[in-house]
């Protein structure tokens, strides 16, 4: 069974010019142990529909879905004294900005024995042992000195540790991971990774992980969706996607890696941009800029096809070995 | 043929003031001796982490900031040397563009006069031969016309990078410094700016500093590459030799956490532990010793200079047994 079902998920926006979507038609499953990619250029969307997951969007944003369902139970019926039961202890969420993500005021030892208490309703001395645990868990050292320190007394890198340990202080079922490395330096970035794929192996939880890097996919997820301007256009597994990807925005947004064209004189591009809220095509959202698009792109927008992990948003898919149907 | 950019020994140093009201005022050594020549038409790529001394560099080679020590020569001259006119005169042949297009434009100016101001300031023209310059320029980096009578806030972060780019060029510089010019933008964006970069490059010989942190990016763009780790040169030399053996420890590293965009090719890389020390109590002798796995006694007493080996500038006292690894 899967831990978080989400059927044809799209929030739309009241604002000042009307209603503007900015997820249409999102599919995913995740069962325990799996590790989801979101990618996606800004405003896609990526974020907004784990953001809707969580319950953390405004109120001007309407939620619509089929099935959105965690666990079994539903997610968009649920109230908000049993939301808060389940945000913050089975699924958790970390954010781009570490530095910005935690409080100024408080100590870190507070921040990470708030959860704590709140959740599983710990006494002061077992919150102190199980924060300490907590950040040797992620690598901090001298933890116990850690807890007396406020945020700016911590680089980035370690930020974010502290972050990951609020995250998985009741360990989570679900971690979703919001661009979490952005931020970060290099050789702190793949530190970072590294701590969370084995956090995700050694506790068994699931991992989502919503990025713009497709090194950070190609090193560490098992499942990915590519997202464009809100739509899901592509679900494959993550070999398949880098080997033979099937919609012509994913296949171009690889040919555009500069690491993908080395032998060439110039970089293969994507001409254009993505359409904003008032210059949506009708058909395909892609197809302004999609250099297969053909007549019926432009009528109507395709379907999301397939089932389960392999899913395609396209009426005229890349074939490799020569296009076409 | 004389360089169209030359650094010689170039150190910056901060005073920073010292904590409470009688703390001692330290050093902060930003650059410490760094050396660089660079001909017309070539691209040489400065890498390094945050706080390496990478952009101060880069405010040396723009004359932004004077040099603590060292000379700093364009085409062969050296404008602290000279005064007023000569020296505005060489200023003219340097100009940059900067990693934050929603920062660096004016938002209260229109498109064409911000691609204007340079000409406004340098040089004396009517009106109508600057509007015909700053539209030639516009067309150059992939804007239209009538771009010019729009204001920032209407366009997207990759065109405004390009109006960036037309208002560093108007003048028809000799050197052209890009601190991060393609970090806060999409991948598809991102190859745009670096085709139009490469491009103007050619068409106007360009002598380019490309300062980054994205090695898949430097990889694609530079014919030299210096790497920086602390304010120091650590290796420096031709990129192709350079990123096909990478001889310093912390290249190596660097490298090596770059993640790979084939999940096929995921791999136990060469990790860095621990974060960066700070610049202003930098480790002693060399300043990498504190995360370098070929660490011996020897190198947290003495520093290592930089010296030929291997075809390229390396300082590591160990620098045959790292290149073996």
């Amino acid at each position: 069974m899967s831990l978080l079902e989400i059927r044809n998920l799209s929030v739309d926006f009241q604002t000042v010019s009307g209603s503007f979507r900015a997820v249409d038609g999102v599919n995913l499953d995740i069962r325990e142990t799996d590790i989801l990619a979101i990618v996606g250029e800004s405003g896609s969307g990526k974020s907004v529909s784990m953001l809707a997951v969580m319950g953390l969007l405004p109120w001007t944003a309407k939620i619509t879905a089929d099935i959105m369902e965690f666990e079994g139970r539903d997610l968009l019926t649920i109230s908000s004294r049993e939301r808060r039961k389940i945000i913050g202890q089975d699924i958790s969420m970390i954010f781009q900005e570490p530095m910005s993500s935690l409080n100024p005021c408080f100590t870190v030892g507070f921040q990470i024995g708030e959860t704590l208490k709140e959740h599983l309703g710990m006494d002061r001395n077992a919150r102190k042992i199980r924060s300490i645990e907590l950040l040797e868990l992620v690598g901090i050292p001298a933890p116990e000195e850690r807890l007396k320190a406020f945020p700016h007394q911590l680089s980035g890198g370690m930020s974010q540790r502290v972050m990951i340990a609020m995250a998985i202080a009741c360990s989570p079922k679900l971690l979703i991971a919001d661009e979490p490395t952005t931020a970060l330096d290099v050789t702190i970035q793949a530190q970072i990774i590294d701590l969370l794929v084995s956090l995700q192996n050694d506790k068994g939880m699931a991992l989502v992980l919503i990025t713009h890097d497709m090194g950070v996919v190609a090193e560490t997820a098992k499942q990915v969706i590519v997202m464009y301007a809100g739509q899901q256009v592509e679900q494959q597994e993550v070999e398949g996607l880098f080997s033979t990807p099937r919609h012509p925005y994913t296949n171009a947004l690889l040919n555009a890696l500069p690491e993908r064209s080395l032998g060439l004189d110039r970089l293969p591009t994507i001409e254009g941009v993505v359409p904003g809220a008032g210059d949506r095509p009708n058909g395909c959202l892609f197809s302004p800029r999609c250099e297969f698009a053909q007549d019926d792109c432009e009528a109507q927008i395709p379907p999301l096809v397939g089932t389960g992990t392999n899913t395609l948003r396209c009426f005229h898919p890349v074939d490799h070995g020569g296009h076409g149907e | 043929m004389s360089a169209a950019i030359e650094g010689r020994d170039l150190k910056r140093y901060y005073t920073v003031k010292g904590s409470g009201f009688f703390g001692k005022p330290s050093t902060l050594k930003a650059v410490d001796g760094a050396s660089f020549s660079l001909e017309s038409g070539k691209t040489l790529a400065i890498v390094g982490e945050s706080g390496c001394g990478k952009s101060t560099l880069a405010r040396l080679a723009t004359m932004i900031e004077k040099p603590t020590s060292g000379n700093i020569f364009i085409s062969g001259t050296d404008p602290h040397a000279n005064a007023g006119a000569e020296k505005s005169r060489l200023r003219q042949d340097v100009q940059m563009i900067f990693q934050d297009p929603y920062g660096s434009l004016n938002p209260r100016k229109k498109v064409g006069t911000i691609v204007e101001e340079p000409v406004v300031i340098n040089r004396n023209l009517p009106a109508a031969e600057r509007r015909e310059l700053a539209e030639v320029m516009l067309s150059k980096v992939g804007l239209r016309p009538e771009h010019y009578d729009r204001y920032p806030h209407m366009f997207s972060g990759g065109q405004r990078q390009r109006i960036a780019i037309a208002r560093a060029l108007v003048l028809q510089p000799k050197i052209l410094i890009a601190d991060e010019p393609v970090s806060a933008l999409d991948i598809s964006i991102q190859a745009q700016v670096l085709n139009i970069l490469m491009d103007l490059q050619e068409e106007m010989n360009l002598a380019l500093v490309f300062i980054s942190h994205d090695l898949s990016v430097v990889r694609r763009i530079a014919d030299q590459i210096m790497v920086m780790y602390l304010g120091r040169v650590v290796e420096q030399g031709d990129a192709k030799t350079i990123f096909a053996n990478p001889c310093h420890p912390y290249t190596q590293a660097l490298l090596g956490a770059t993640p790979a965009v084939d999940p096929k090719l995921r791999r136990e890389r060469v990790k860095l532990t621990g974060e960066l020390p700070s610049p202003l109590n930098p480790p002693a002798g060399c300043a990498f010793h504190t995360r370098c796995r070929f660490v011996q006694d020897f190198c947290s007493t003495t520093a290592p200079g930089l010296e030929m080996k291997f075809e390229r500038q390396v300082a590591c006292h160990y620098a045959e047994v790292a290149m073996k690894s």
